[in-house]
């Protein structure tokens, strides 16, 4: 046991103190501050804007007014000011920034409004000023065909409408939409996790396997204690990073005290977090990891550069994607037969199965089922993977290819 | 019998890398392995290590097998010299040797102690890659050292070094032989051979072709040198009975023979051509009998 702390120590302290680490991690961190203070950071820049004018060409001259009226009920900052400059002036405004924006208006059967302003990307103004003039439009409507304030605004009510499941596993809309954040999150996470970490494991085993250190730890230490006290390092490492960035995110939306923050809380389901849709994660980013990362060492154990490392993942990388892809078209249709399947499939399960725990209120037993279903393969892969690289990491050539393993198998023989 | 290698027989497919081996190395002897490349020496040393279990026979240390139980008592320097690259001198040092169960207090003393005597203390704190090669190669073998092996295997330790190094790293490794260890190692200088080793083995092929104590392989060799040194051409002695072999030299000329009778008839003769400045019968030297042995030079 001694020796396999020593590795773990090595593999977690040597990866923690290199300068790409911490730079990643301090950088991701930094992110969910800025993301989190964006809307304070944009307004502090905006706040010189405020009190827009909106040129209006009005003929008729009485649209004016009511667009103002129209305009601050909806606590919108535009002012809208009637204007004498033809349209060719208005233009040239524009170009030379004098003028941000200006509306012509008609009035006919209905009003015919056209709304120009610099570039199309502005969403907010155009918006506002879209309503207020559709407002007028109903305001108007509804006068000639007679109808009283009151029975206009009936007439715009919405109808109560929800929806309901029958099925037992289904969750009700309203606990859908806010898990449906929350797991969007959790499975980019473990997706990140399983590609990013078991790749660490890879380039680890071929960089020592390239500078021929390797023969010299495994006739220190057993290459399976090697590989194994390696992979607890990565992943104790993984773990602590992602605890870091989990509290780096917490608090940054908690102490930015926007309006947004409050919104990204409920929206992803934050509000009302389920502690077993955590533990879930937790669980199934672990044993996601343990699969790649036992994969990835075994991978990594049959090339002799790091350069052919990446060659050799590829395989993998591709049931990783392949499975974010089911995981996420399964967010939208979590009870499609193809999520159910794929979530007893050692390699897709990590994230589909934890895609339906968290959208769906399936019988414990599947979950655990796809849980029995991943230790096991982790444990043949485990046991195979350890005798390919035994004799894998003595393998030193230019041939670099899957064919590779069964030749590791055979140098790493007993007889 | 501290080191005992036992018909041991290594086989990759249908190619067989070591064949019917046998090997015994006393506790605290030097026992010098020659081979041209690809003879075996490398495989040898990894079935020695437990690397490479024997397709047949069997390896024991001090009677038992050997296996990761026995690291702590083992130091290996590899062929290809491998450390990390990127990781310090001395934190490596010291992590290798904690693989092999020293403590890390005692690791430490010992790293220092070692980077002193190679005249290299102020590299601890340095990375492997800004360091010489030369200057590697000693790391490498500090590395093989540190924690006090019983059994050290040194696969071509010397090469790709200049005389002075060489000369350190010998002297070193003397010592740990002095102190009690048993050490085996592979050298592409026969010279080295010759100075350092008890005993030798030869390889070819996955066999043993010589083996033994230096002097008695030389001895039953059955053929001798005859130096000769003189101002003369010399080509004439070769008609000599019993001379089976000429070779000139700059100065004079070496002759083979089998007979030491021969070499008064050398004398003789030589005395007849002139002034004779050196003459002198040699030993075999190991490059010769290697030639013999193996029918090709040594690398």
């Amino acid at each position: 046991m001694h020796s396999f702390w020593i590795i773990f120590k090595q593999a977690f302290m040597t990866k923690a103190r290199t300068k790409s680490f911490i730079i990643t991690t301090v950088i991701v961190a930094a992110a969910f501050f800025l993301l989190a203070n964006l809307p304070n950071i944009i307004e502090s820049f905006s706040n010189d804007e405020d009190g827009q004018v909106l040129h209006v060409i009005d003929e008729s001259g009485d649209l004016v007014p009511q667009l103002q009226r129209q305009l601050e009920q909806s606590d919108s900052d535009i002012q809208a000011m009637p204007t004498q400059m033809s349209e060719d002036e208005l233009v040239q405004g524009i170009t030379e920034g004098t003028i941000e924006s200006y509306l012509v208006i008609e009035e006919g059967q209905t009003l015919s409004a056209r709304y120009v302003s610099e570039t199309a990307n502005e969403i907010g103004a155009g918006f506002d000023v879209e309503n207020a003039v559709q407002a007028i439009q109903t305001a108007r409507t509804a006068e000639r065909l007679g109808l009283s304030g009151a029975e206009a605004g009936e007439l715009f009510m919405p109808a109560e409408f929800e929806r309901e499941a029958v099925s037992d596993s289904s969750k009700t809309e309203e606990e859908l939409s806010q898990a449906r954040g929350l797991v969007y999150v959790l499975i980019l996470l473990i997706y990140v996790a399983v590609i990013y970490y078991p790749n660490m494991i890879a380039m680890e085993v071929a960089n020592e396997k390239s500078s021929r250190v390797m023969e010299i730890l495994i006739s220190s230490v057993s290459p399976v204690k090697h590989m194994f006290a390696k992979i607890a390092g990565i992943g104790t490492l993984g773990i602590v990073q992602m605890m870091i960035f989990g509290i780096a995110g917490y608090f940054a939306f908690k102490t930015s005290g926007s309006d947004m923050a409050e919104g990204f809380f409920s929206v992803m389901g934050f509000s009302e977090i389920k502690v077993s849709t955590f533990l879930f994660a937790v669980l199934f980013f672990l044993l996601g990891y343990f699969l790649y990362a036992v994969l990835a060492a075994l991978l990594g154990s049959l090339v002799s550069r790091t350069e052919d490392v990446q060659q050799l993942m590829l395989p993998m990388m591709f049931l990783i994607i392949i499975s974010s892809f089911i995981a996420f078209s399964g967010i939208g249709m979590p009870e499609a037969s193809y999520v159910t399947i794929s979530s007893y499939i050692p390699f897709f399960a990590p994230l589909v199965m934890f895609l339906r725990v968290g959208m769906l209120d399936i019988p414990l037993w599947e979950p655990l089922l796809s849980i029995a279903i991943m230790l096991l393969t982790i444990g043949v892969l485990g046991w195979f993977g350890a005798r390919v690289y035994r004799g894998g990491v003595l393998m030193y050539g230019s041939s670099q290819s899957l064919k590779d393993i069964g030749k590791a198998i055979s140098l790493g023989n007993k007889k | 019998m501290a080191l005992s290698v036992e018909h041991a027989t290594k086989k990759f497919g249908d190619f067989t890398a070591v064949d019917n081996l046998s090997l015994s190395v006393e506790e605290g002897q030097m026992h010098g392995f020659l081979g041209a490349n690809g003879a075996g020496k490398t495989t040898t040393f990894r079935m020695i290590l437990g690397l490479l279990d024997p397709t047949q026979g069997q390896v024991t240390w001090n009677g038992r097998p050997i296996t990761y139980e026995s690291s702590p008592f083992i130091g290996y320097l590899p062929e290809e010299r491998g450390l990390y690259p990127k990781m310090k001198v001395e934190d490596q040092l010291i992590y290798l040797a904690q693989l092999r169960k020293m403590s890390k207090e005692d690791a430490k003393k010992e790293t220092a102690a070692w980077l002193e005597r190679f005249e290299v203390p102020h590299y601890a704190d340095k990375k492997v890659e800004e360091l010489s090669k030369g200057n590697q190669q000693k790391i490498q073998l500090i590395a093989s050292l540190v924690h006090k092996p019983s059994l050290i295997i040194l696969d071509e330790p010397f090469s790709g070094l200049d005389p002075v190094n060489v000369g350190m790293l010998k002297s070193a490794i003397m010592d740990v032989q002095q102190q009690g260890a048993t050490i085996v190692f592979s050298s592409h200088r026969m010279d080295h051979v010759e100075e350092l080793c008890d005993d030798m083995s030869i390889l070819d092929h996955g066999k043993v072709v010589v083996g033994g104590s230096i002097r008695e392989v030389k001895r039953n060799f059955g053929k001798q040198n005859v130096r000769i040194k003189m101002d003369r051409d010399l080509t004439s002695l070769s008609q000599l009975p019993g001379v089976e072999k000429y070779t000139g030299t700059i100065d004079g000329a070496v002759l083979q023979i089998t007979d030491e009778s021969t070499a008064d008839l050398i004398l003789t003769e030589s005395m007849k051509l002139g002034q004779l400045r050196h003459f002198s019968i040699e030993e075999p030297s190991l490059e010769e009998i290697f030639i013999a042995k193996v029918g090709k030079a040594y690398a």
